[in-house]
């Protein structure tokens, strides 16, 4: 009874850590969506499906054009920075008068478009990188070096947004255009341009995400269906917009997730996590700062 | 007023009639689809035309698809019984995720998240199951013996299927237009327009769009049992997720959520365009149709918020006015 | 000697309603020029016509010859107009450096960003003391001080001052127009509109009274100071 007890400590121990190192991930993607949706005041849908068309660029240079992993990452980032800020300029631009919920529905357009032509550019077949990074253990308890890595580069990409947003010119500025969007003009702030540069950032945050899922994940057209949805909650809870909350909410969810699937299939972990949110907005309908607009 | 009916009447006089006089089973199998996922759109529409945006109906066509399919397989119970429990089961969660929103005033963005989240994990749940569901791979309903086809729900005739297919689809177009009619529809506008000022008149904004999505999500799920009754085929991906909650707020959209037939002119459009894709491009047109799909919502949200017979409608009342005057307030699919 | 900013029978409004009417003035460089009139007179529509906010219906506004209306609004600082809006608009949750960073948002102020830092914190020393406060926590009277600090941070040639005085104690809104006298010494121009007539009337050269979207008298400050209606509809005397 003694050793079970100790062995179920050591699972579970080992089930929390990689909660966090999932969490840096989520957290990745859930501060995307905030940002863009702070500064824009509008939802990606489509934001998982980004990260898949990243994930397939990280498949094509790579296991293609034989790309080394840190030549490739960068140019995936750069590729999907433009694709949001496309995006942008695509879909969003023409609708900022319409209603919100216009906007929204319009990336769930995106959504289509974007799993449909990665059905037809690359098939439905499993992809992956084919690399396969070595396991840390430490003592009894395994950690791959892909969660690590990925949990290390998404907080340096979370410090690096930090950064542009406390220390430059434009970062102030897109973290004041939330604040007071009708007043730009008289900073000479062209609101256009920063909407252009958030949703590049935005972008380039699903890029990053994607360099590093795909190390753990098989890329597919549907692959965004297994991560988005959790992101959306992550986004809900945490408060839309409010970088703290996606921050806490995402390893709040990642722990769901993680210990979740400690009992049973990744699934089960999913729906745990879903059934904590909904208990959640009985509790704490504002979401988990209650501070929301 | 009479003029109307009477050619309401004709009209459906004509659609009962049609499959004794045409009967080529390929055009009957693309007009059952229709009518059964005109139904569908409608009981997406009837809370989508008042600014509740769903993407959570995917799930509740999932349910209503797989609980009467596997009580059937599992239990042996008959779907006569099963598809009312499958839509009990669909109104439930409907209720235990809708109540919280509603009460704490969960609206615009979040609303849409939440409801967006309920139909991926419902997808989850189905692939998560696998040893019961069958998983990503689909399911299909174990057959009848013969003899037992109507305990059973299963039909080999198409002509059948039609009308049952045209029944429900009428049926959902009644309860649209009691709905039309009655007083939800009122406070439901009053809550559209201004929830706090609703309220303030003395709406129970809580109990009404509760009653409005429980009849949605109970019509979507029955929407789903039939579908998988007449297909004899489910698939996670074929009718619950994103990505079929997509669809459906898609066709209504081309199709306009506020006219009773809007929804059933997006289900024709879509449906046709799918079919006609699918022939022309044969087994190549995997995930052709689901790109035309995406490129015309995006056009369409950006150029005919309206939906085509709303649009035209529109052009019809007035037509001195353009469809997409500076003046004239852009009408929102859905109000915040 | 021309003006410095001319606004020529300028018609403006919010969809149909109208708000100015034929409206023209002028701002010769070095003065303080005054916007007096009653609440709703368009006082605010005009501050806004003038920094591009809106955009005026008819008519022409020039900045020392530059077409103002043709100028994108968020171009318009470049032309050395800064504009401190009604009820101050600072952002609130960003820190008073952040709030003075966003003044210095355009390139070419960007540039002198230290120098115009430096000359703020002269003029409000106050301000340094709170750097690291969020701006939305301030008292009134430093939040004016903010904001007027921020517009001039873009080094501008002239400045649009809103009700500067709006919301604030009688002691405090002294010393903002203690404020504007020494704003006024270090070289700008000023045009300041306001409805508390008797303290405006000191510190500017010359005013326009402004009613129900019209101009109807102007003058030098003293004029308009010893005039009857003024004094019976404003002063209380």
């Amino acid at each position: 009874m003694q050793s079970f007890l100790g062995i179920f400590d050591i699972y579970l121990l080992e089930a929390v850590i990689n909660g966090i190192l999932l969490g840096g991930v989520l957290a990745l993607l859930a501060l995307g969506l905030n940002l863009i949706f702070g500064v824009i005041d509008v939802t990606w849908i489509c934001y998982a499906e980004l990260v898949m068309i990243g994930m397939y660029g990280m498949y094509y240079l790579v296991q293609v054009f034989h790309l080394p992993y840190w030549a490739a990452a960068p140019l995936v980032i750069l590729l999907v920075a433009l694709l949001g800020a496309a995006l942008h300029f695509l879909v969003i631009a023409p609708l900022l008068t319409a209603p919100p919920i216009n906007q929204l529905l319009a990336t769930g357009g995106v959504l289509f478009i974007l799993q449909s032509f990665a059905t037809v550019a690359f098939g439905i077949d499993f992809r992956n990188l084919g690399i396969r990074l070595p396991v840390l253990a430490l003592g009894e308890m395994n950690f791959s070096y892909a969660r690590l890595l990925s949990f290390g580069a998404a907080l340096a990409g979370m410090i690096g947004v930090y950064l542009f947003l406390t220390r430059t010119f434009t970062g102030t500025a897109i973290r004041a255009i939330a604040q007071d969007r009708q007043i730009m003009p008289l900073m000479g702030v062209d609101p256009k341009r920063i909407y252009l540069v958030t949703s590049a950032i935005g972008g380039g945050l699903a890029g990053l995400a994607a360099c590093l899922l795909v190390l753990q994940y098989d890329v597919h057209p549907f692959v965004g269906l297994s991560f988005g949805p959790i992101t959306f909650l992550i986004c809900v809870l945490g408060g839309l917009g409010n970088f703290i909350g996606g921050f806490i909410a995402a390893f709040v969810f990642a722990e769901i997730i993680s210990l979740g699937g400690l009992f049973s299939d990744l699934e089960w972990g999913y729906v745990l996590a879903f059934a904590f949110f909904i208990v959640m907005m009985f509790i704490r309908p504002a979401g988990l700062l209650s501070r929301r607009a | 007023m009479n003029r109307q009916a009477a050619g309401a009447i004709i009209g459906l006089l004509a659609l009962v009639a049609l499959p004794f006089v045409h009967r080529d089973p390929y055009h009957l199998h693309v007009l059952v689809l229709i009518l059964i996922w005109s139904f569908a759109y409608t009981s997406w529409s009837i809370m989508g035309r008042f600014g509740l945006v769903s993407l959570g109906h995917g799930g509740f066509m999932g349910i209503g698809a797989y609980v009467t399919a596997l009580l059937w397989n599992h239990l042996g119970v008959s779907p006569w019984i099963g598809i009312p429990l499958a839509m009990a089961t669909a109104g439930v969660l409907a209720l235990i995720v809708a109540y919280p929103c509603f009460r704490f005033r969960i609206t615009g963005h979040y609303f849409v998240l939440v409801t967006l989240a309920l139909s991926g994990i419902v997808l989850q749940v189905i692939t998560a199951t696998r040893d019961y569901t069958g998983g990503s791979l689909g399911y299909t309903p174990q057959r009848a013996p013969s003899g037992k086809g109507l305990l059973a729900l299963q039909f080999d005739d198409k002509t059948t299927w039609y009308l049952i297919a045209l029944a429900i689809w009428v049926a959902g177009l009644v309860i649209w237009r009691a709905i039309d009619r009655s007083m939800i529809r009122h406070a439901m506008e009053a809550i559209s327009e201004d929830e706090d000022a609703a309220a303030a008149a003395g709406v129970n904004v809580t109990a009404e769009k509760l009653k409005i999505t429980l009849i949605s999500a109970l019509m979507t799920a029955l929407a789903g049992a039939l579908y998988c009754q007449y297909q004899m085929f489910i698939s996670p991906d074929t009718v619950s997720g994103i990505a079929v909650s997509l669809q459906m707020v898609f066709a209504a959209i081309v199709g306009g959520v506020y006219v009773a037939l809007g929804p059933t002119v997006g289900a024709v459009i879509t449906i046709v365009l799918a079919e006609v894709l699918r022939i022309s491009f044969g087994t190549k047109a995997v995930g052709w149709d689901n790109l035309v799909y995406g490129v015309l919502l995006v056009l369409f949200i950006i150029f005919l918020p309206k939906g085509i017979l709303g649009s035209v409608i529109d052009r019809i009342k007035s037509p001195r006015k353009p469809s997409r005057g500076h003046e004239q307030q852009i009408v929102p699919i859905a109000r915040r | 000697m021309t003006g410095m900013l001319e606004l020529k029978s300028i018609d403006a409004g919010y969809g149909s309603f109208q708000a100015l009417f034929d409206v023209s003035l002028n701002v010769r460089a070095g003065e303080a020029v005054g916007v007096i009139g009653p609440n709703g007179a368009g006082k605010t529509t005009l501050m806004r016509v003038i920094s591009g906010l809106i955009r005026p219906t008819q008519g022409t506004i020039a900045m020392e010859g530059t077409d103002v209306v043709a100028t994108p609004p968020h171009r318009i600082v470049s032309l050395g107009i800064a504009h401190v809006p009604e009820n101050r608009r600072l952002f609130p949750r960003l820190t008073v450096a952040d709030n003075l960073k966003m003044g210095a948002y355009m390139p070419g102020a960007r540039a002198h960003y230290a120098e115009r830092l430096e000359f703020v914190f002269e003029l409000f020393p106050r301000l340094k003391e709170r750097l690291q406060q969020m701006a939305g926590t301030m008292s009134g009277g430093e939040q004016q001080m903010c904001a007027i600090g921020r517009a001039l941070m873009s080094n501008p040639k002239l400045l649009l001052l809103d009700e500067p005085s709006a919301g604030l104690a009688p002691v405090v809104v002294q010393q903002v127009f203690e404020l504007v006298k020494r704003i006024r010494a270090s070289g700008l121009t000023v045009l300041i509109v306001e409805q508390n007539v008797q303290q405006v009337l000191r510190v500017v050269d010359r005013a326009y009274l402004l009613e129900a979207g019209s101009i109807r008298a102007a003058g030098s400050a003293a004029e308009l100071a010893a005039s009857d209606t003024i004094k019976q509809a404003y002063l209380g005397v």
